[in-house]
């Protein structure tokens, strides 16, 4: 199997989709001529035209907005926010619109669209370029969040997510785009949504992440391994609707929880987690619920020495890791 | 008025025991101090009298079944029952008896005590007793792996938690054993499958046999890695000439006889161990956190060797006791010992032990104290052996009956130097043994 990155696997998957269902087109600032700032949709222009591969003015609200009344019209759009950091104009037309109109239509209607995102930092974006915005769409009903952080994970969901009934936001990892590779098949397969994976089995923490955070924390188990400690990582891969059958199942094996997110950690995804886990496997636990996530700080800086403070590293996983096993 | 038989506390030990049989069934009269049922612990056998007179309402664990002290086994009516008093009586039973199975807390006495809830279930499915497990997490607390250990150590037990206590009558505390009953039976499938266990069962060649793990082993096995646990050992040993007790007993045996009492050498080890002990008070103690305990009375175990195992019966007040007495005490209970006839508290609350390892031929060894006393003495075979001696400023050769006396001490309250002096009193008083 090849290997490529997770951009490349992205790009392929959206490649893949187009060729095969011609209702299927991109929106997104820069898509077009540009290719994406990050090159994702690289190439796709000359290959579907610009019918199909449309650049969007500097406007989030239009790109979401156009797409959830092509997607109420049989089509099946793919948006690009250019930065997950760049939603927000969006947000009334994802929350109110996008997620809401299956069920105010009582089922009559529905928006099959994908909003592609990237996420998070550690690229030294600084505040525009850097945010993790799961949470606030973690929130809402209606919307199902797609958070993958391996290439075969990435093309898989992202055909799931296009084929979707109801609106999917695919989050991408910036920093993970050109850094992780992996090997993808050439078959047609897909990851179905809901799933978490068993990034790398134990049995004496569970440690819950997703983004790049996974690749971190699969860092700071190697080095547990070497010290005795093994450490089960789960990926969650969707944020919403979770696994909560994986997350238990794992909890109740190990019966400690540590869960590592890069998103600030008031109101993030973890507390959902650990309320979940607090209340369904209260019996299993041997240990504090241990969250490690970025601070309640306004944004990633962009000074590098504030970025890397901002940002969990596999050093600061590992020792919540060992404190955990301790316990 | 209904009365509630628990299990009882055999012994200061004794954490839980079987059901032998019931000497009476439900229905069935039995009168105040009238044998009820026989319990079974890793120790002894024995029989439970009925605290008053009554009818047997209720029968709440089978027989063999293994169950905590405290348990309930049994409901008895007595004489003038009144039903509503026995319904108040009952509820007040049921709060009782859901409180201690809820939290354990009664079982809970180490500072560092904090119950986690995964531990708190598997104790409740597994009715461990988590004082008797040894925490390795945060303070010592005890983990789900110190759980899932101990289960695993001790899976080959019978089961605590009986199938067959089920019965349709009132009882309402019967009815909050037979709770716990259902949810010990149908808790297996959600519990997780222990790594090691699969690991151990994994690596049992086809062809193993496994011997069940008796009571009373099960019970050594614990006592022995206690006790290496928690008190650094140090073994010194000393040679002694036992000439002079060899012919005190040679000149006496006869004599002993005529009074019914086998002289063996075990009681002038016990005299030695007294003497040794009122020369250096401070081996008759025990270590704990707020001191050392020393012991004012000296009662010393003997340790008897069983096919089945070992137990360390104690003679009481062991300094009070002139030779014959001893005799008769060694006699009487390793006798009894051999027949498990041996009361409960009979091999309870010794402050020394005496190891007679020599028996099979050892030389020397370095013994496990019997905790939680501060030493422990192994007597070695008497061989006789050429050695130097001196006597009017000459050295000679002579044929001596020679022993070896091995000491183990607990280096938390003894030092070598202790033990040293110790010992040297023994040696002192077995060579120059006299009437």
């Amino acid at each position: 199997m090849p290997e490529i990155t997770l951009l490349e696997a992205i790009r392929q998957g959206i490649d893949e989709m187009m060729a095969a269902d011609g209702r299927i087109f991109v929106f997104g600032e820069d898509v077009g001529r540009r290719g994406g700032v990050f090159r994702v949709t690289e190439g796709l222009i000359d290959k579907y035209g610009s019918l199909r591969v449309l650049d969007a003015p500097l406007a989030e609200s239009v790109i979401v907005g156009a797409c959830i009344g092509a997607a109420m019209n049989d089509m099946l759009p793919i948006a690009e926010i250019q930065f997950a950091d760049f939603i927000y104009p969006a947000f009334n037309q994802i929350i109110s619109e996008a997620a809401r109109i299956h069920y105010r239509s009582n089922g009559d209607w529905s928006v099959p669209m994908v909003i592609r995102a990237p996420y998070g930092g550690g690229i030294h974006g600084a505040l525009y370029h850097s945010q993790s915005i799961e949470a606030f769409f973690c929130h809402m009903p209606g919307i199902k969040v797609v958070a993958p952080s391996t290439p075969y994970d990435a093309k898989g969901l992202l055909k799931t997510s296009i084929e979707d009934p109801n609106p999917v936001l695919f989050l991408e990892h910036k920093k993970c785009y050109r850094l992780i590779k992996g090997e993808v098949p050439d078959e047609d397969y897909r990851i179905p949504i809901g799933k978490a994976d068993i990034k790398r089995a134990g049995r004496d923490i569970t440690v819950i992440t997703y983004g790049l955070m996974l690749h971190f924390c699969l860092e700071a188990a190697e080095e547990l391994a070497t010290e005795g400690v093994e450490v089960e990582v789960l990926d969650l891969r969707t944020l919403r609707p979770l696994d909560s059958e994986a997350i238990l199942s794992s909890v109740r094996k190990t019966s400690k929880v540590l869960i590592v997110h890069e998103d600030n950690l008031t109101g993030g995804l973890g507390g959902e987690i650990a309320a979940m886990i607090g209340q369904q496997a209260f019996e299993y636990l041997d240990g504090p619920i241990t969250r490690i996530c970025a601070p309640d700080v306004p944004a990633m800086p962009y000074s590098k020495p504030l970025e890397d403070a901002f940002m969990p590293s596999p050093a600061l996983i590992a020792d919540a890791m060992r404190r955990l096993a301790a316990y | 008025m209904p009365t509630e038989i628990k299990m009882p506390q055999l012994g200061e030990s004794v954490t839980e025991g079987t059901l032998g049989r019931w000497l009476k069934q439900p229905g069935e009269r039995v009168e105040k101090y009238e044998a009820l049922l026989e319990v079974t612990t890793d120790k002894v056998d024995t029989e439970v009298p009925a605290p008053v007179s009554g009818i047997v309402r209720e029968i709440a664990v089978p027989e063999g079944a293994t169950v905590r002290v405290g348990t309930l086994l049994a409901v008895l009516d007595d004489d003038g029952a009144q039903s509503a008093e026995h319904r108040a009586q009952s509820d007040q039973a049921q709060k009782e008896n859901g409180k201690g199975q809820g939290s354990n807390a009664q079982t809970l006495e180490r500072s560092n005590a904090f119950v986690s809830p995964v531990v708190a279930r598997l104790a409740a499915e597994h009715s461990l007793d988590l004082s008797k497990i040894s925490g390795s997490g945060q303070d010592g607390r005890v983990t789900k792996q110190d759980v899932l250990k101990y289960v695993e150590s001790h899976k080959n037990e019978p089961s605590r938690m009986p199938a067959g206590a089920r019965s349709s009558d009132e009882g309402a505390s019967i009815h909050a054993a037979r709770s716990s009953i259902q949810s010990a039976e149908s808790a297996p499938s959600a519990r997780p499958v222990s790594p090691s266990a699969r690991l151990v069962e994994q690596e049992l060649p086809d062809d193993a046999e496994i011997l069940p793990l008796s009571p009373m082993r099960r019970s050594i096995a614990e006592h022995m890695v206690r006790s290496r646990r928690i008190a650094p050992h140090v073994t010194t040993v000393f040679e002694v000439d036992v000439s002079q007790m060899v012919a005190h007993r040679e000149r006496r045996k006869v004599d002993f006889e005529r009074q019914g009492v086998k002289l063996t050498y075990t009681p002038y080890f016990v005299q030695a161990a007294v003497a040794g002990l009122q020369a250096v008070p401070v081996v008759n103690a025990s270590y704990a956190e707020s001191g050392i305990v020393v012991h004012q009375r000296i009662h010393v175990g003997v340790a008897v060797a069983l096919e089945e195992g070992l137990v360390v019966p104690v003679i009481r007040d062991a300094d009070e006791k002139n030779l014959l007495g001893l005799a008769r005490a060694v006699n009487d209970l390793s006798g009894r010992a051999r027949a498990h006839r041996l009361k409960p508290d009979e091999t309870q609350g010794g402050t020394f032990t005496i190891t007679n390892h020599g028996v099979g031929g050892s030389l020397f060894a370095t013994p496990i104290i019997n905790q939680p006393q501060a030493a422990i003495i192994g007597i070695g075979a008497i061989q006789k052996r050429a050695v130097v001696i001196s006597q009017a400023g000459v050295d000679a050769i002579a044929i001596r009956p020679m022993c070896y006396l091995s000491l183990t001490i607990d280096h938390r309250l003894l030092d070598g130097a202790i033990a040293d002096r110790f010992l040297t009193a023994i040696k002192e008083f077995l060579e120059g043994y006299a009437e």
